[in-house]
């Protein structure tokens, strides 16, 4: 298997400069795994959300970039991580409206909605790793039927 | 040796080295002048750049002399620092990379060494390595202090372009009578939605305009902090009597926004002219196609 210079990365983010290279790099490495126009527009929009979440709520962290494969599909995996305060209640964070920082409130709830796998691991105290993946075209495992 | 033993007692290497560079200030320099650092910085005569060759001898032994060779904050390296930065920013303003200015200055090293080499050929073999060593170690001090400089000249610049980015971006554009125009481009973060909230405020009561319109062609992500500012800066113009109009949004952003569960509360309109139109029909000046009305 080849492997993709420039997808796999630790960006830190430090402040709001670090954004503008967190979503550019993202772009670099969508576009390179070829990724469709909407869909790099959606992965760097989510990674936007999360990445800023990262350093309002969670007071700086990093952003770790792997290129994945599953069955044939390509895929970029993007994981946040800071060493913050935590979320206290997943479900409400996760919730449309909700907001702790005087934002919208669409962020987190926004950004699982704009790729195909979202995982988030919170420990008050401890910090948060928030978890996305996008696949090139479909992903892999077909969904089950609701 | 045998002179060495005749001293009794050698000198420390600091102080050998000190000596050296004393001893061979003019040699040393007329090297340094055909190597690129110096030759392509100071092009006025070959003698100036023998001239700012041994300016660096001297900060040299300046710093061996306070016994201080692996501390960049040496004092005597403080003589040569505005030098060395106008060494550097004249050679990355030719187009050099960080890397390649640094193996410039390390390519001053070689002849230096082997010129010590020479000099101390009847020493002791171990000697000769203590004094090498000191000065492989001063020399790359002197290199850092140059990157050091480098880089916060480098800083400065970023500093200032950054400054000069958040007002030259954000122009206000009268298109009509009563009409604005933003045309955003970049970032929207949040220093420079201040900047455009306050300027495009300002250009609607100077141009008692009755339209604002917000063009975001340029602006590459909207998520939902973008769209947040968009907002509050619809809303203030609002309170000003003047109905906002957000043209530009390029099909994969108005998917992403869809999916992103915003909704901006205000009139969209695919594109700018799109917008111009909708305004002057609410002014009640229609454009119309001359060539039309013949047919």
């Amino acid at each position: 298997m080849h492997t993709a210079a420039g997808v796999e990365a630790c960006l830190p983010i430090r402040s709001d400069m670090d954004l503008v290279w967190v979503r550019q790099h993202v772009r670099q490495a969508a576009a390179l795994l070829g990724f469709g126009l909407v869909e790099q527009t959606k992965l760097i929009t989510a990674a936007s959300e999360l990445a800023r979440n990262t350093l309002v709520h969670g007071g700086g962290g990093q952003m770790e970039a792997t290129r994945v494969s599953s069955g044939g599909a390509q895929g970029l995996r993007l994981s946040f991580s800071d060493e913050g305060p935590g979320i206290a209640d997943l479900d409400l964070a996760l919730s449309d409206g909700y907001t702790s920082g005087g934002g919208l409130g669409m962020g987190l709830s926004g950004a699982r909605r704009l790729v195909h796998e979202f995982d988030i691991d919170s420990t008050p105290g401890a910090g948060t790793t928030v978890r996305v993946t996008c696949w090139v075209a479909q992903p892999p495992r077909p969904r089950e039927e609701a | 040796m045998p002179e060495h033993e005749a001293d009794g007692q050698l000198a420390t290497p600091t102080h050998e080295v000190r000596d050296f560079l004393h001893r061979r200030r003019e040699q040393i320099a007329q090297r340094w002048a055909d190597e690129p650092l110096f030759r392509t910085v100071f092009t006025v005569s070959r003698d100036e750049a023998v001239e700012a060759g041994k300016a660096v001898v001297d900060a040299l032994a300046q710093v061996a002399d306070s016994d201080r060779v692996e501390d960049p904050d040496a004092a005597g390296f403080s003589g040569v620092r505005e030098q060395l930065a106008r060494m550097g920013a004249a050679r990355s303003r030719a187009g050099l990379s960080n890397t390649q200015v640094s193996s410039e200055l390390a390519a001053l090293r070689p002849p230096v060494e082997n010129m010590l080499a020479a000099d101390l050929e009847q020493a002791p073999p171990e000697h000769l390595r203590a004094c090498s060593t000191t000065l492989t170690v001063l020399m790359g001090t002197l290199r850092l202090v140059a990157m050091q400089t480098a880089l916060s000249e480098w800083q400065a610049l970023s500093d200032r372009q950054r400054m000069q980015l958040l007002e030259v971006a954000t122009p206000v554009i009268r298109l009509w009578d009563g009409i604005v125009a933003v045309p955003l481009i970049g970032t929207l973060d949040s220093a420079r939605s201040q900047v455009v909230m306050e300027t495009l405020l300002n250009a609607v009561v100077d141009q008692h305009a009755r339209f604002a319109i917000l063009d975001i062609t340029g602006v590459p992500t909207v998520d939902s902090l973008v769209a947040q500012h968009l907002m509050k800066t619809v809303a203030a113009a609002r309170l000003m009597g003047a109905e906002c109009i957000v043209s530009g949004i390029r099909p994969a952003i108005a998917q992403t926004m869809v999916h992103l569960g915003l909704d901006l509360d205000v009139l969209t309109r695919a594109s700018l002219s799109d917008a111009l139109g909708y305004a002057l029909h609410q002014l009640g000046a229609d454009i119309v196609n001359p060539g039309a009305g013949q047919r």
